[in-house]
Formats: structure tokens, C-alpha cells, sequence
């Protein structure tokens, strides 16, 4: 058994996709992060990320997958699960070890688990379209904090973009500490300093005047269209895991 | 802004149009190209209330003043409970600053009739308009049909909005007549009518010039309550059947009677809304509209009710024994679809992946397929698959004997006294 060690970017994982093929590698594990002394009996690889190897992989799975599918295999790396480089290596090496295209072959257990990644980033995607919301602040910016599940926000970049494209908004992954920013013409990545201010209470005071009012009008719909006598509260939290509540306006 | 009337209004207002389950914010195509505000596409359910329905848009009524007296609704004449109207522009106001903040798709906008049809529909078209033109808004806006509206309403509504919807109350003439004498069909069904024959017309008219307006691309809906009047499943199925066919109906809506009001002819109050009948309507509906059933098979005059411990799917497999065991390792789709226990998703699943190799129950489970129910139906690439000589009723007794159904909770409480 041997360990690779990469980086976590997705061109070192190519590139230790190559390392397994040049070196006959059979039975590897994958680990994100730094070079540790190794434990007995195991044998641990460096893998030096490498444009130009990651290149070639890239080029050979572009010859045996849709683009479609190229995409998925980077959704499902970006979304930086715990522990799933292993399925990715394994589906890339079942790709590369198999004539036909077998993104449909569900049956294979790496496809399957793939394709459940992607399910479960979708899922988490689609949950942030729904749960951000937006305050707006004095200088007409509209801010949103989100913790999503995994690391989705530049798949967000596209619908939040099109949508909200005459005002300023901010969406903050508070948990992996960046954010996107739109400036009326373009997105970027920003990173804010939160460290010296205390965060709400100056935020509220950053709020545009009506921000408040809306808020509460916002609270009041959401308890005015309640039907008390359909009450199901199962239901309710499978559709909004309470994980999610302390961002989302009406819940709080 | 005067807060506080503003929110005693939107109290009022969003707790008379709740009873509206329409919540489709999707199926529309309209762009955000004009550098405005929003789009409508795919819809999302932007929160749930307790009860767990989405919510997805700002659905409320312009107004709760109607001159109708229908027994099934909280906004009729004759009850006693405050009443308010929205102007135009607070209407526009509150839908531009939630859509904003990413509180809602668009807005759903349904009215009390107030003096006549053709007054509340231009009142709601002006709302629409206004969204339209003067806020660049691309979200979503269902409006209501007011039925006995007049064509040229109904036309300039279409220009506006994404979906609109006449709701047929009861799913029989005889209830509507029972129900909302006020009220007559024909004038629910001219503007649906009219809707449809001009949605066909402009569509063709897309193809030719691309830049031809939308019209209503979301297409129409209706509702119907349940469990107010005493239609059976067959006669509520096969209405919406019709419906479907005859006036391409994107959705029927079927919305369990929640007893609001005393009224000799309505269920008491405090009845409970039937909510396990509704669900298994809604699943019927799916069965007609996805799964290639037809509504005889779902209902007929030997089964008018949907069994309510079973879907209808499996209640359909347990009479038509004689059609199983499918193998899906060689069954075409349509078949697949039909075993309980696979849906949609799963069966396209399967069928791409028996292309590489035979399937078996192990890849079955991983595939989603809920096994502890197809299991009776199917052979697989296995050796192991259902050999004993079952009667449909056995299985459905296996069925329910091995699931936790939320539903069966309610008979249990009984025999456990014993």
C-alpha cells in the first residue's frame, strides 16, 4: 500500500493520477496536506504537483469522457469532501482502464459514488440559491453570511450574477473564510477582516435604513401564511436542517 | 412608509390567499437580458413554513373585500373578519425590496372580487405591468384568472405574467353549484379557454420571430379543494384528467379542505384536513402525468377511491399481478417505471447501467431503488428474487407489515389498548 501525499488542488490530484500510472502503482491511498514521517510498513510518495503532467491526464480523460463529465469530476473534487480523493482516483483510473465511456455504468461502485457526490453538492448548491439572504447595507451592497455543507460558492457565481445583476451583493462563507463580490460588472473572491469589530452589532448598524422594516415584514409574512392545523414540524426540518437557521431571516 | 399599516395589511392579506397551494415557481423561461432585476427559470423553494410547504413566493391577495358568498372561503361576504387592499404600488414595493434580499422567486397575486371581474382583473394586470415595465422585474408572477374577465384582460395579463390560474373550487359542477352559488363554471372556463388557444397561438409565433414577446410561458394551473364535497377519487381524478387534456394544464392543484368556517354544508369545524387522501391525489397525479398511466388504471368505477395505506402505484401492481415479474435487466423503461418502489431517476439509472453489465440487488439498493418493495416484483442478475406463489394481497400485508408508514401511526394507537 502507498500513501500519496498531495496538495489539495485538483492538478495535484491529476498529477498523482499520473505518478500511479508511471510508477505501476496498484493499491494507493490519497491524503491531502503535508509530508508526515511515515508510520511502519508504508510507504509514502510526495506528489509534486505538475502542470504539465496534470495536463496530459487532463487531455486523456478528455478523450474518454464528455465534457459534462470532466465537469462533475471537478465539481466533485472542488466541493473538498473529507476522504473522497480516493473515489475520484478510483473512477479516474476505472475511466482510463476501460475502452468505452462508463459515466452511465452505475453499477461500478466508484461511477456510483461520483454521482452521489455530485447529487450531495447539488443538493448543497441548490440549498444556498434558496437559504442566502441578502441585507442590505448603507452603501447599497447587499451582504449574505452562508456556512454551506461544502465548498460550493463558486458554483454560485452564475445564478446569483444573472439574477441579481443591477445591485451589489456579497455572498461570505463564513466557515472557509472567503467570499464572492459582485460589483455590477464582474465577481470576484474577496476575504474580509472580521477580527477587530464585533460582527452584528456592526453590521446592524451598517444597515440601510429600510433594511429593518423589511426584515420584519419578511418575519411576519413567514408566520402569516403558516397553517397551523396542517402542522407538521418532520417535514419542516428536513426541508430547513436547523443547521441552517441562523442565517436565514425568518428564523432567527 | 407607514410600517405598521403596512404589516397589519400583509398580516391580512397573506393569511387569506394561504389556502392557495399553488407554489410552482418553475417552468418559465424568462431571462434576465435588460441588466434588471431576477429571472424566472428552474424555481426554488426559498423556506418552509411549520407546516412544511414551501414557500417560494409572495402570495397574497390585493385585496380580501369580495362580493361573493362562497361557503368553503375565509374572505367571503358574509364573514366577519377585518378586511384590507394593497395599492398598486405597495404591492410592487414589497416584491421588489423581498425579491431583493432573496426572500422570494417572484410574486403569486390573487384578489377578492371587488365590484366586478373586469375592475379586479385590470387591477392586477396593473400590478404586473408595473413590475414589468417600470422595475425592469424578470421574476416570476402567477396571477389569478378572474373568471368572467373579459379577453382583452386576459390577453394583456398573458403579456405579463409567467403562469396564471382559474381555480375550479370543486371538482364537480354539482359542488360548485352547492358550494358558490355566485359562482358559475362557464366563466372559470373562458378565460382557461381563451388562455390556451392564444398561449398555442403565440408560441407558434415564437418559433417564426424569436423576438416575439412571452406569453405566459409557465402556462396555466387550477386548484381544486378536497374533502368539502363528496366527489370520489374517481370523479376528482378524471376531472383533472380532462383538465389536463383538454386545456394543457401545466398543474392540478388538489388542496385538502381545511375547515375554516361553520356552515351546514361544509365538513365541522375542527374536522381534520385530509391530508393522507390529498398526497395520494398529488401521486396519482404524477402516475397520469410522468409515468404513462392512464387515469382508468388509477380509478374506475370498480375502484372510485385511492387506497389510502398504499400508493397508487403499488395499489395498481397488487391487481395486476399477471404483469410481473418484470426483469430489468431486459424491460424497456416504461415497465420499469410501473414496479413500486422505482421512480423516475432510478429507472433512467438502471437502464444506463445495464448497458455495461447485468444489474443486481446489491447495485439496486445503491442505484436508490427502495428494494423492500420492488423486491416482489422483479427478478435481477441474481439467483435470489421472490419464489413463493404471493397474492397482491399478501404483499401489500408484507408491505405494510415491513414499513414505518407516518400514516399507519394513526390505526395503531387503536389496537394498542388491547
Amino acid at each position: 500500500m502507498y500513501t500519496l501525499v498531495y496538495d489539495g488542488t485538483f492538478e495535484g490530484l491529476l498529477t498523482a493520477v499520473f505518478e500511479i500510472y508511471e510508477r505501476k502503482l496498484f493499491h494507493v491511498k490519497l491524503i491531502k496536506g503535508q509530508w508526515r514521517s511515515s508510520a511502519m510498513f508504508e510507504e509514502i510518495l510526495q506528489v509534486i504537483t505538475d502542470e504539465d503532467r496534470a495536463g496530459r491526464v487532463l487531455k486523456g480523460l478528455r478523450k474518454k469522457l464528455s465534457a459534462a463529465g470532466i465537469q462533475r469530476l471537478y465539481i466533485a473534487h472542488m466541493a473538498e469532501m473529507e476522504n473522497e480523493e480516493n473515489a475520484i482516483v478510483g473512477f479516474i483510473r476505472y475511466v482510463f482502464d476501460t475502452d468505452q465511456n462508463v459515466e452511465e455504468d452505475y453499477g461500478n461502485k466508484y461511477v456510483m459514488r461520483i454521482s452521489e457526490i455530485i447529487k450531495m453538492v447539488r443538493r448543497e448548491k441548490h440549498r444556498m440559491e434558496a437559504f442566502v439572504r441578502f441585507q442590505k447595507l448603507k452603501d447599497e451592497t447587499f451582504y449574505s453570511a452562508v456556512e454551506p455543507d461544502f465548498n460550493v460558492l463558486p458554483l454560485l457565481i452564475r445564478h446569483f450574477k444573472s439574477r441579481y445583476a443591477d445591485q451589489k451583493w456579497i455572498i461570505y462563507d463564513i466557515k472557509r473564510g472567503y467570499g464572492l463580490y459582485y460589483d455590477l460588472h464582474d465577481t470576484q473572491y474577496i476575504s474580509l477582516d472580521f477580527s477587530e469589530v464585533d460582527k452584528s452589532a456592526n453590521l446592524i448598524a451598517a444597515f440601510s435604513e429600510d433594511e429593518c422594516i423589511y426584515q420584519h415584514l419578511w418575519k411576519n409574512y413567514f408566520t402569516s401564511v403558516n397553517i397551523v392545523a396542517r402542522k407538521n414540524n418532520k417535514l419542516h426540518l428536513r426541508h430547513i436542517p436547523r443547521r441552517y437557521w441562523k442565517h436565514l431571516t425568518e428564523k432567527i | 412608509m407607514d410600517a405598521e399599516r403596512i404589516t397589519e395589511k400583509l398580516n391580512i392579506l397573506a393569511d387569506a390567499a394561504k389556502y392557495d397551494v399553488s407554489c410552482a415557481s418553475s417552468g418559465s423561461k424568462r431571462k434576465n437580458e435588460n441588466k434588471g432585476l431576477g429571472n424566472a427559470s428552474n424555481g426554488i423553494c426559498h423556506s418552509y413554513t411549520e407546516d412544511g410547504r414551501c414557500v417560494s413566493l409572495l402570495k397574497i391577495l390585493l385585496t380580501n373585500h369580495c362580493i361573493f358568498d362562497c361557503a368553503y372561503c375565509v374572505s367571503r361576504k358574509n364573514n366577519d373578519i377585518k378586511r384590507a387592499a394593497f395599492t398598486v404600488q405597495e404591492v410592487v414595493d414589497l416584491t421588489i425590496n423581498f425579491y431583493r434580499r432573496n426572500y422570494i422567486e417572484g410574486l403569486f397575486l390573487s384578489s377578492g372580487i371587488f365590484k366586478d371581474a373586469d375592475h379586479t382583473m385590470e387591477r392586477l394586470v396593473r400590478v404586473a405591468k408595473k413590475l414589468r415595465t417600470e422595475h425592469k422585474f424578470n421574476g416570476y408572477i402567477h396571477l389569478k384568472s378572474i373568471p368572467g374577465a373579459s379577453n382583452e384582460l386576459m390577453h394583456e395579463a398573458g403579456l405579463y405574467a409567467d403562469r396564471l390560474s382559474v381555480n375550479l373550487e370543486m371538482p364537480t359542477e354539482a359542488g360548485l353549484k352547492l358550494l358558490a352559488p355566485d359562482k358559475n363554471r362557464q366563466d372559470m372556463i373562458n378565460p382557461m379557454n381563451f388562455l390556451k388557444n392564444e398561449i398555442i397561438l403565440r408560441t407558434e409565433e415564437k418559433k417564426l420571430f424569436k423576438k416575439a414577446p412571452l406569453f405566459a410561458p409557465a402556462g396555466q394551473s387550477t386548484q381544486v379543494i378536497i374533502g368539502a364535497t363528496p366527489e370520489s377519487d374517481q370523479q376528482v381524478l378524471q376531472s383533472a384528467n380532462y383538465f389536463y387534456k383538454n386545456f394543457n394544464l401545466k398543474r392540478v392543484y388538489y388542496s385538502g379542505y381545511v375547515p375554516v368556517l361553520a356552515d351546514s354544508r361544509l365538513p365541522a369545524l375542527h374536522t381534520a384536513v385530509p391530508m393522507v387522501r390529498e398526497n395520494r391525489l398529488y401521486q396519482a397525479d404524477w402516475l397520469m402525468r410522468f409515468y404513462g398511466f392512464h387515469v382508468n388504471e388509477i380509478v374506475n368505477s370498480e375502484q372510485p377511491l385511492l387506497d389510502l395505506d398504499i400508493d397508487p402505484k403499488l395499489a395498481w401492481a397488487i391487481r395486476n399481478m399477471q404483469a410481473f415479474p418484470v426483469d430489468i435487466n431486459k424491460a424497456d423503461l416504461q415497465m420499469i417505471l410501473r414496479v413500486p418502489g422505482i421512480g423516475m431517476l432510478s429507472a433512467q439509472k438502471i437502464i444506463g447501467a445495464r448497458k455495461f453489465a447485468g444489474v443486481g440487488w446489491e447495485q439496486l439498493k445503491k442505484i436508490g431503488v427502495a428494494v423492500n418493495r420492488a423486491r416482489y416484483f422483479i427478478v435481477c442478475k441474481s439467483n435470489e428474487f421472490e419464489r413463493r406463489d404471493l397474492t397482491g394481497n399478501n404483499i401489500k400485508q408484507f408491505i405494510l407489515a415491513g414499513s414505518q408508514s407516518k400514516y399507519i401511526k394513526h390505526t395503531q394507537t387503536q389496537l394498542n389498548l388491547f
